[in-house]
């Protein structure tokens, strides 16, 4: 995805857990995660599964468990505080300096640094300009919109060219419109410093379009470490599956080179086993098809139109409704029966 | 507005104008009037800057004061973070154990200090059985530093508490994050924070300070403030004019120091004591 690979830090993370409350909350499972220079890294999963612990034992705010061990590139940096660390962070509250202006948050980590003035005022005025923000410069914080402040977070972490950049939910507290826009500029962001970076988010679409590879967790456990493509095309356990994107599910029985399910049969070729599977498939891999040649055949209960698509819920297939999406113009109607089929490469079969 | 709202609001108003007139404006008058009374008019209220005694009076008790503020507040800041960041057994005791000088008037303050550092004391008789030498305080101005302290610390301690619950820690791992040392952290992020907080409590504090009595009078000390000084006027020399003129002096320097301080923090600020 990205051209320039080679001038950010490598982070790896070996047999990092985290145990919190005296050894009451297990928050992480031992971890092991190595992320390349420049590559960024998603952490994706639900509302507690150790998303922001791994985060900040990455930054250096949080210690793993005895033996747990972070390097940056060749330096075992464990034990090194966070403002050691060099690296810039961008919270999901943002945390921005109250008592300073646009400019004096930005300027903070060159002023720690002890930059000479000259220099502080050409990087802040690179960063303010690279940014967008010339008419924001000398405003307080409490008078800048949510986008906004977002961006003044991310100028004050990039400035200082940390090794690293870790991102916490950064647009989880913005409207959806402003969310979609800002994902972009830090994506194009990223792409152009070639930092490494670390993005926490529990937003799917976020992970997919920003991860050169998505790590997805659950209870404080790795579930699947890949590219968004692997992530979507093959996850590896029905929670990745029904936590990226929707997925529809099948329970069936594996026999020659089709499983038969209760609507019908769905084509296997690769199969090798005879017994229970589940079948994984996505709304958008399905074909409508003429009932009488249809592989499966189930009766719509609801149709959602969404103008450019159509959303059908299915029944008649188990114990469990399917959503299947089609982009034709016909006009369904609850309670019709409807033959489709799944597009063989685009199965996943799951044996139980 | 109209004629109905206004009839209204003037009825509101009215207990809050005649508690003002009846308890503020009348009798501050009257002082004011009678300090300007003696036979050299208002030329009297000079002798604060004339004479030795009520110079020297009002020099000590600013500098107490001041002395006061300062210590309670550094002392106040550093225990008051400590104890609403560290949860431990007992901190709930020793939280209300803190506040409880707020419960007692200056009198049994003033004779507290002596208990520790009188004659008979605590101090002077460790102190005695150490070195042969017995340490007694409570009667200079060391004594009424302590006294005053006792009674200034609760007050800015709870105030830091409050500003301190609601500081943001992100704000602080944020600043570390861009490679700020502890003590930058303190200063450009927890200080500013409890600013507001600090000038409020440090106010009162010093308001509290320029016109305690109790304690100064229980230990008679061998140094006048103010308040001690207004009394003897007033009480043995039957000097009023001159008592009068210190009280709108004492009286002036404590609004002045709230009023600054309700400007730059935008709270309110009560004095009491
Ligand atoms: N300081 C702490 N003390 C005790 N338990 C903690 C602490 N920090 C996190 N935990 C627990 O560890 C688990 C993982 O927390 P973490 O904050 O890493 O989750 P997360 O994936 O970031 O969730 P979210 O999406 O809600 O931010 C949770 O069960 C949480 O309650
Ligand atoms: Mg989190």
């Amino acid at each position: 995805m990205s051209g320039s690979r080679d001038h950010g830090t490598a982070i790896k993370l070996l047999s990092c857990a985290k145990t919190f409350g005296g050894g009451t909350v297990r928050a992480l499972e031992s971890l092991d995660l190595e992320i390349t220079g420049g590559e960024t890294v998603v952490l994706l999963g639900p509302s507690g599964c150790g998303k922001t612990t791994t985060l900040r034992i990455v930054a250096g705010l949080e210690e793993p468990d005895p033996g747990g061990r972070v390097f940056f590139g060749d330096d075992d940096v464990t034990r090194l505080p966070i403002e050691k660390r060099n690296i810039g962070m961008v919270f999901q509250s943002y945390a921005l300096f109250p008592n300073m202006n646009v400019r004096e948050n930005i300027a903070y980590g060159l002023k720690v640094r002890k930059m000479p003035k000259v220099e502080i005022d050409r990087r802040v005025g690179e960063m303010v300009e690279m940014m967008h923000m010339g008419e924001l410069e000398f405003r307080r914080i409490d008078q800048l919109s949510g986008g906004q402040r977002q961006r003044v977070a991310l100028a004050r972490a990039i400035v200082v060219r940390p090794r690293v950049l870790l991102l916490d939910e950064p647009l989880t507290a913005l409207d959806a419109i402003l969310r979609t826009r800002l994902r972009v500029e830090i994506d194009e962001l990223l792409r152009r410093l070639g930092i490494t970076a670390v993005y926490v988010t529990h937003d799917q679409g976020e992970a997919m379009s920003l991860g050169d590879r998505i790590v997805v967790m659950s209870n404080g456990k790795v579930e699947q470490i890949g590219t968004p493509r692997d992530i979507y095309y093959k996850p590896n356990s029905e929670f990745v599956a029904e936590f990226i994107g929707s997925i529809n599910r099948l329970h069936g029985i594996a026999c020659g080179d089709h499983v038969e399910v209760a609507g019908g049969t769905v084509p296997w070729l690769l199969n090798q086993s005879s017994g229970k599977v589940e079948i994984l498939f996505r709304p958008e891999n399905v074909g409508i098809c003429d009932v009488s040649v249809a592989q499966l055949k189930g009766k719509v209960v609801t149709s959602f139109f969404q103008g450019d698509r159509t959303r059908l819920i299915v029944g008649g297939l188990g114990e469990r409704d399917i959503v299947i999406e089609t982009t034709d113009r016909t006009e369904y109607i609850s309670g019709q029966d409807i033959g489709f089929q799944v597009d063989p490469d685009s199965i996943i079969v799951l044996e139980k | 507005m109209n004629r109905h709202e206004y009839r209204n609001l003037v009825i509101l108003v009215l207990p809050t104008a005649i508690v003002c007139i009846a308890f503020f404006i009348l009798p501050m008058a009257k002082l004011v009037m009678i300090g300007g009374s003696g036979e050299r008019g208002l030329v009297a209220y000079l002798d604060i800057l004339t004479k030795p005694r009520h110079f020297e009076s009002l020099i000590a008790t600013l500098l107490l004061s001041i002395l006061v503020t300062v210590t309670a507040l550094a002392v106040a800041t550093i225990s008051g973070l400590f104890l609403e960041r560290n949860r431990f057994r007992g901190r709930g005791l020793l939280i209300s154990m803190l506040t409880f000088p707020l419960a007692f008037p200056g009198v049994v303050i003033g004779f507290m200090v002596i208990m520790l550092g009188g004659r008979q004391g605590l101090v002077s008789e460790i102190s005695k059985a150490v070195t042969g030498d017995k340490i007694v305080f409570a009667y200079s101005i060391v004594g009424l530093f302590v006294g005053y302290m006792y009674f200034s610390i609760p007050r800015v301690i709870l105030t830091i508490m409050a500003a301190a619950e609601k500081l943001d820690p992100a704000l602080e791992e944020a600043a570390r994050s861009l490679g700020a040392p502890q003590w930058r952290v303190v200063l450009d992020v927890i200080l500013p924070a409890l600013k507001p907080g600090l000038i409020a409590s440090g106010a009162i504090c010093f308001a509290t300070s320029m016109g305690a009595f109790g304690t100064a009078f229980t230990l008679a000390t061998n140094i006048d403030v103010l308040p001690m000084t207004i009394y003897t006027e007033f009480t043995l020399n039957a000097n009023i004019v001159g008592a009068a003129t210190l009280s709108i002096v004492l009286g002036i320097i404590t609004w002045t120091a709230l009023y600054i301080a309700r400007s730059l923090s935008g709270s309110n600020a009560v004095a009491a004591g």
